[in-house]
């Protein structure tokens, strides 16, 4: 047993995994990954919380399942079993949307099986999880997941409420009352050039925020 | 081939894999910083599609559809194997891809040298799964339809790519406020070019 090993189960060192993903080290605004299907799912805050649920998941035991085997896998055909093990628990999640909660799995459509082809999971299994034991990359693969999903449901929620005047599908504007003075849903945000426009807005006051992200090029 | 022409057009303006879906934005964001770069993944994309949307479409044919496999007897008449489409279809890219590699790689170094990079990231590029997955999805009839379907695919995500590292280019000249700079402003000139692609909607040939 080495000193590593001992490590208590929630160390700082461990809970900066999780903490990092979600605002420094984000996986969308910062690291680039995982936009493709960051921004298709967005319309609306319940597949998008379903699918910051389902990413989480399946980045988390990827990561797991990926550490506990980095050892025996050969370099060469690493690609190939990292996505062999990503599509089973894709598959896995896909049908349990399937069973559960249909109309939600059918709102997402492809997207779901798009999550194989996530850049987050195959930037965190070749960044992390290549080179970690079993359980601070199972926490890396949580906190990755989640600070994907804050970007999901701030977006989401953005364009719910000004598109649809609904939050999880309960109606805020009608209840408020501000369609009698005049209020209209802006059919604008719905659309898909919108959530690209919303992104591009959180990474801009990310960066102000924060100096140190700026790209000073 | 009125079809045809339609189904080809609308994959290019309308169902723009970027400007619509947000298919392959990682590469798309990643590698738009030169034209010339941008045109060598682009090629490599459409090239990709045109190779394993065809293949996808008979494996989903006559192996993954529920009583696809009746070819090999009645018996199997009632086995439905569409829950390993994603595994089936992520490895048949991958084959494919490494394929192309090798194949290109023996006949065509120029092209190697030019395409090679990109190649292997491709395997990973959510465009070509996605275009799968739709062509799945919209049961298109013929595996010539899918191929159109592929190619148009192709060129409406290089058209996508080409475009906006032109405008990339241009925009080293102009002053970007410090925080917008790099990712930020990229995001909402996608934005700003998808609004321009939504005059397409609805056409119909």
């Amino acid at each position: 047993m080495t000193n590593q090993e001992k490590e208590p189960m929630f160390s700082a060192k461990n809970l900066k995994l999780f903490t990092a993903p979600l605002g420094k080290d984000n996986p969308i605004t910062v690291q680039v990954l995982g936009i493709c299907s960051a921004l298709a799912v967005t319309v609306k805050l319940k597949p998008a919380i379903v699918m910051a649920l389902s990413v989480t998941i399946v980045t988390a035991f990827s990561n797991l399942v990926i550490a506990a085997m980095r050892k025996y896998i050969p370099d060469r055909i690493r690609i190939i079993v990292q996505l062999v093990v990503i599509a089973t628990m894709v598959i896995l999640v896909d049908q349990f949307l399937k069973a559960y909660i249909f109309d939600v799995s059918k709102q997402l459509s492809v997207f779901v099986g798009l999550i194989i082809t996530n850049c987050i999971l195959m930037g965190r299994l070749e960044a992390f999880a290549m080179a970690n034991k079993p359980w601070p990359s199972f926490i890396d693969g949580i906190g990755n997941g989640a600070g994907y999903g804050i970007i999901l449901v701030i977006v989401a929620f953005i364009r719910e409420l000004l598109g649809s005047g609904t939050i999880y599908g309960y109606p805020v504007m009608e209840k408020l009352g501000v369609y009698n003075s005049g209020y209209e849903n802006n059919g604008m945000i719905i659309l898909p050039p919108m959530a690209l426009i919303l992104v591009g807005l959180i990474v801009w006051f990310q960066k102000s925020r924060d100096k140190s992200l700026a790209d000073n090029k | 081939m009125e079809n045809l022409l339609n189904i080809f057009v609308r994959s290019i303006f309308i169902d723009n894999m970027i400007f619509a879906f947000f298919l392959g934005m990682c590469s798309f964001l990643a590698v738009s910083k030169t034209v010339k770069t941008s045109i060598g993944l682009g090629v490599a994309v459409v090239f990709v599609l045109l190779i394993t949307i065809p293949v996808n479409f008979l494996v989903e044919k006559y192996v993954l559809r529920k009583g696809a496999l009746i070819w090999l007897g009645s018996s199997f008449g009632d086995v439905d194997l569409s829950f390993l489409t994603f595994m089936v279809f992520i490895a048949v890219i991958a084959a494919m891809v490494q394929l192309v590699e090798m194949v290109i790689e023996k006949f065509s170094p120029s092209l190697y040298n030019s395409l090679g990079i990109f190649l292997p990231l491709i395997a990973v590029n959510c465009a070509i799964l996605g275009a799968a997955l739709f062509m799945q999805q919209r049961e298109y009839e013929s595996v010539t339809e899918a191929t159109v379907f592929g190619v148009g695919s192709g060129i409406g995500w290089m058209l996508a790519i080409v475009s906006l590292s032109a405008i990339r280019e241009k925009l080293r000249y102009s002053n970007v406020p410090v925080p917008l700079r790099g990712l930020g402003i990229t995001f909402i000139l996608t934005g700003l070019m998808a609004i321009a692609f939504m005059g397409f909607m609805g056409i119909k040939l």
